[in-house]
């Protein structure tokens, strides 16, 4: 592909990296990602993404723009309220770089549609930005399944964690939290709160994540969790084995069909 | 110095754009071919050659033209 002068101004700082260069960013605009929920995580991770040039950009969300969403979700504005929220990501997102095509799936993600979705343009890599552990064990599933790629993050009060799993390179989701804890034992977003840029710094990390493994440049967070409080300004690292008897991603798994669990999302 | 498998003229851009338009050119090249930058006095002939280098692209002849431009020919992986 050629790029226009146009390209060459906008993606300039990406080229002149060593490791983008013109192959790099042609790979970017070539390339798909889903985002699962438009939230506090996937607001940051679909803006920086698509301002690097990611050509494909799923938005999955089956929320409208809520006045409280704004004080974190910075792909949203107030004139956007009461929008569907994909809605909204889209014109964001538009109008920030319009080389960038944006798919969108107003529905919530479920056994019943997760796959296809995946499968809809056979996106590279996923990113869970959700804010419920029904959806986060759905999503790790259905990409272990379908050997996906995908980034899990979750933010709460002051608190942010996010792990990258890639087939076959290291522990998924589910061979560290095995299950979703009871429902109603852990306080959603809406009732414990969260600190707006909990999403923005956990969120990016997130699209860093997805534009290195795009690339195949540097060391992902496979097989390590990072954990970030902020209150005490501290990032660390826990390192996390695979688990030989993980039921969806181990020796013989036993987990082939997809689970809903209960608990309906808070909006995050 | 007259052999050259590209040529690409960036007195037309400023920094940092130079360095991309010429990068790009250099993209089309394979190793060990050569390819012609014209380019300004100044920045550019201060940044460029510097940053090809940089890539482990081996700068071999600088000419400075009449016109005040310069022309650089740079081996592709020369270093």
């Amino acid at each position: 592909m050629k790029f226009t002068n146009e390209q060459m101004e906008r993606y300039s700082r990406n080229i002149i990296l060593n490791e983008v260069g013109v192959k790099g960013q042609i790979k970017l605009l070539e390339s798909k990602v889903l985002i699962v929920g438009t939230g506090g995580l996937g607001a940051p991770a679909a803006l920086y993404l698509a301002a690097a040039g990611v050509g494909t950009i799923g938005l999955v969300d089956a929320d409208a723009v809520d006045l409280s969403n704004l004080q974190r979700q910075i792909i949203h504005s107030t004139t956007k309220v009461g929008k569907p929220k994909v809605a909204s990501g889209r014109e964001a997102i538009n109008d920030l770089n319009p080389d960038v095509n944006v798919v969108t799936y107003q529905e919530w993600v479920s056994s019943a549609n997760i796959t296809d979705i995946i499968k809809d343009e056979d996106y590279d890599f996923i990113i869970d930005g959700t804010d419920n552990f029904p959806a986060k064990f759905l999503i790790n599933d259905a990409c272990v399944l379908l050997h996906k790629p995908f980034s899990h993050a979750g933010i709460i009060k002051f608190f942010g964690q996010t792990m990258t799993y890639v087939p076959g390179q290291g522990p998924c989701y589910r061979c560290v939290f095995l299950n979703p804890p009871p429902p109603n034992t852990v306080p959603t977003c809406k009732e414990a709160g969260v600190l707006g840029v909990m999403g923005g710094i956990i969120g990016t990390v997130q699209a860093t994540e997805a534009v290195k493994y795009l690339l195949g440049i540097g060391e992902l967070l496979t097989g390590r969790l990072l954990v970030f409080d902020a209150l005490e300004m501290e990032f660390r690292t826990v390192t996390l084995a695979s688990r030989k008897n993980c039921v969806v991603c181990g020796e013989n798994p036993t987990l082939k069909d997809l689970i809903d669990y209960e608990q309906r999302a808070c909006e995050l | 110095m007259s052999k050259r498998d590209g040529f690409i003229d960036i007195t037309d851009v400023i920094c940092p754009i130079t360095f991309v338009k010429a990068k790009i050119a250099m993209e089309e090249l394979t190793s060990g071919e050569i390819l012609e930058v014209r380019m300004n006095d100044g920045e550019p002939i201060q940044n460029v050659p510097r940053s090809f280098k940089d890539e482990g692209h081996k700068v071999i002849d600088v000419i400075k033209n009449e016109d005040g431009t310069f022309t650089v020919f740079i081996e592709k992986d020369g270093l």
